[in-house]
């Protein structure tokens, strides 16, 4: 369902990606490892489309189509979602109303019609129960004032919500207790499916323990220096990075 | 990365949809001021000798007055010979006694603005007291306020009925020598609002007028005064519109409150006169004076406004805490884009006892326009543990555009307590990446999260308006894309 070629992203002249490759079929996890700034939130936003990126090189074919072409609202709605870093706070902005125009967003964009207010709530409820999401933080504005456990956990929550076809979750088990982590990958356990595919970016072998990748994949220097099964997360967890960034200088 | 100012730009130019104007005949002064123009307009309002009086000695106050400067905004002189002082729909000759002698025109100009006086008689359950240009053409709900005691009609209409309390209290916030407007007012002034709520009387609705400024080269005058006996309440919202004209015209209103013992007045605007084009020509300039008196103990009056319309405005809702107890609030929406400037904030003059007065000033400003705050806090000597908490909040979109905060704090009691927080923020490129992540359009980004930065003050709106001020809110946000 999405295809990289030789994808070569810059950022104020100074380049982050070089020829990057990466194959991701319907139905599959992908797990995206690699040291402190190597380029794995990057990759996420160009994913998503966010400005400030220059493509200089390169295609990213989604579902048959040029992603690069799409703006932010356009890919998000062919069901493409990103689960940040660091969700963003917007006060003021209650969670319920943030979530009701984004879902609301989503389905006029096909053609659905909108939910009313009880199918709207209908939908947050079984939501919220699948990743344990407290219903009295959804009448806060959104993330502002949260932990950063609960951040988290809302992103999955609107992943829940949203019933994307192409997630990515870019360190979504940082900063996440036992318990939580335990949480949220029920939930994404959940949400695999034979026609929606997966990129956990993630620096922890741990979270790979509850959702099991088809492939794990090394992002090094700016490039995917290995690709491997769920075993590499292991030899990762085991040696660090440095024997792979010497094996490609070599 | 901030998002490109063109893109936030074509956002903001959002049309302006009450700039239509209404054909109707009307009776109108040539334009001029003098001592007999004012003569004039008493006469036309066939006066009690009271009222002429205290017009004169107003305009020969005002002679004698210089234009303020001290405000953060720019304008050519106003040459106050070339108004039109008076300005009547024709039909109007004879007040309409109901809304079926309302010349239709008119009400079908209401009913663009989306202030549709027979349904709002008839199902919202707010009377509405509508000005156009300078006479009020309807109240709805007179009966059933009138069952309450309530009087709530034209101040014109008060002149002739209650001059009793019209001798008592107009004049007693505001005083025809308080500024230069507010004398011009007291000279010229052609109609308004008058409410009175008994003691212990709650108003059993939300009062609300319009006004609307429709003829060319008018200056609209309006003076309010709403008394709240002894522990009485109400809560009253003004709207105003006026249609696209080249020419700047002047709005100069005097809006006083009082507030007796144990009772409450909550006064709402929503303010969305014609701001001028993009280059800044026509739009009304708004220069009003509104005062709130808590003359009584325990008594309490908070002002929110949403003010998103006018070429210039130039308006410090104020509260003289005269009262033991007593609170004050001021909430407060200033949207200004284009070429607008808008020098707003308030007053809040502590003189009694375990006073309290809360600020919460959200401005914003796009494209190359000026966002003033200036606001005053006084705590007098006698005014023991007086507080005040004070907020301002400034929210620029693009990089053309300004905002400014003016604080003033006197204070001769030591025992007072002051507390003042200030921010100035833009919208993050993270915050619209975030909202359009998850599908919703620039715009939309935009919207809620000019909403989110509103939300406090629009929660101090009673509901049905504070969805319309959010409604207006997405109209000025409105624009090209999508
Ligand atoms: N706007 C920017 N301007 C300059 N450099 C940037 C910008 N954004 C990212 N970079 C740089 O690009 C590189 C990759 O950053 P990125 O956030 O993608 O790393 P990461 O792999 O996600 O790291 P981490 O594991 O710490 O989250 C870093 O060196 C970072 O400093
Ligand atoms: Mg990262």
């Amino acid at each position: 369902m999405l295809s990289i070629k030789g994808l070569k992203i810059a950022v104020e002249n100074k380049i982050i990606l070089h020829d990057l490759d990466l194959e991701v079929g319907a139905g599959e996890v992908h797990a995206i490892m690699g040291p402190n700034g190597s380029g794995k939130s990057t990759l996420a936003h160009v994913l998503a489309g966010r400005d400030g990126y220059d493509v200089t090189e390169g295609d990213i074919i989604y579902d048959g189509k040029n992603l690069l072409e799409m703006n932010v609202e356009q890919r998000a709605r062919k069901g493409i979602f990103l689960a940040m870093q660091y969700p963003v706070e917007l006060p003021g902005v209650s969670t319920l109303s943030f979530l009701k125009a984004s879902v609301n967003a989503m389905r006029s964009s096909i053609g659905e019609q909108e939910l009313d207010a009880v199918a709207f709530m209908k939908l947050i409820r079984s939501k919220a129960k699948l990743v344990g999401m407290d219903e009295d933080i959804l009448k806060r504005p959104i993330n502002t004032g949260f932990s950063g456990g609960e951040k988290k956990r809302n992103e999955i929550f609107q992943m829940a919500l949203l019933e994307p076809r192409l997630a990515i979750l870019d360190e979504t088990d940082s900063g996440l207790d036992i318990d939580a982590l335990r949480v949220v990958a029920d939930g994404v356990n959940s949400l695999r499916a034979d026609d929606r595919g997966m990129i956990l970016i993630t620096h922890y072998q741990r979270l790979l323990k509850y959702i099991e990748p088809d492939f794990v994949h090394v992002l090094a220097g700016g490039r995917i220096v290995k690709s491997g099964d769920k075993t590499l997360a292991q030899e990762l967890e085991n040696r660090g990075y440095s024997w792979l960034e010497a094996e490609s200088a070599a | 990365m901030g998002a490109s100012t063109h893109e936030l730009d074509a956002l903001l130019q959002g049309k302006y949809p009450a700039g239509f104007s209404t054909d109707i005949e009307t009776d109108t002064l040539a334009p001029g001021l003098d001592e007999q123009t004012i003569r004039a307009i008493s006469a036309k309002k066939n006066e009690p000798a009271y009222m002429l009086d205290w017009r004169l000695k107003a305009y020969a106050h005002w002679t004698g007055m210089e234009t303020p400067t001290w405000a953060h905004v720019h304008y050519t002189p106003i040459d106050y010979q070339a108004i039109s002082y008076y300005a009547a729909p024709k039909s109007s000759a004879d007040r309409p006694g109901s809304l079926d002698e309302v010349d239709p025109e008119i009400l079908e100009t209401y009913n663009k603005l989306g202030i549709p006086l027979e349904e709002q008689n008839r199902l919202a359950g707010v009377a509405v007291d509508a000005v156009f240009d300078s006479v009020s053409v309807a109240t709805t709900f007179r009966q059933q306020l009138a069952d309450a005691g309530v009087i709530f009609c034209s101040i014109s209409e008060a002149i002739q009925q209650y001059p009793e309390l019209l001798k008592q209290y107009l004049g007693s916030v505001v005083s025809y020598t308080d500024n230069f407007y507010a004398s011009l007012n007291a000279a010229v002034f052609t109609d308004g609002t008058f409410v009175y709520v008994p003691k212990g009387v709650r108003c059993p609705m939300e009062l609300s007028t319009y006004f609307r400024i429709n003829t060319e080269k008018t200056g609209q005058f309006e003076r309010t005064l709403i008394i709240a006996d002894e522990g009485s309440y109400v809560s009253y919202l003004e709207g105003c519109t006026a249609p696209m004209r080249d020419e700047n015209q002047l709005h100069a209103a005097v809006v006083e409150l009082v507030a007796l013992e144990d009772a409450q007045i909550k006064y709402a605007t929503v303010q969305n006169w014609y701001p001028g084009d993009e280059e800044g020509r026509g739009g009304i300039y708004n220069f009003v004076t509104k005062r709130g008196d808590c003359r009584g103990d325990r008594s309490h009056i908070s002002w929110t406004q949403m003010e998103t319309g006018s070429a210039i405005t130039w308006k410090y809702p104020s509260c003289i805490l005269r009262g033991d107890d007593s609170v004050g609030e001021f909430y407060s929406v200033a949207v200004t884009r284009g070429r607008q400037q808008a020098d707003t904030g308030t007053k809040m003059i502590h003189l009694g006892r375990n006073t309290r007065s809360t600020i919460v000033s959200k401005g914003i400003s796009a494209g190359r326009a000026q966002n003033t705050y200036r606001g005053l806090v006084r705590m007098s000597r006698r005014a023991d543990n007086a507080r005040n908490h004070t907020q301002c909040d400034s929210l620029l979109l693009g990089d053309r555009c300004a905002a400014h905060t003016f604080p003033y704090i006197e204070v001769s009691n030591p025992s007072a307590k002051l507390e003042h927080e200030a921010t100035t923020s833009k919208i993050g490129e993270d915050q619209l990446f975030y909202c359009r992540q998850r599908g919703l359009s620039e715009e939309e980004a935009v919207y809620m999260i000019v909403n989110g930065f509103c939300k406090e003050v629009f929660n101090e709106l009673p509901m049905e308006f504070a969805v319309e001020a959010q409604k207006l809110l997405n109209v000025s946000m409105e624009g090209a894309v999508g």
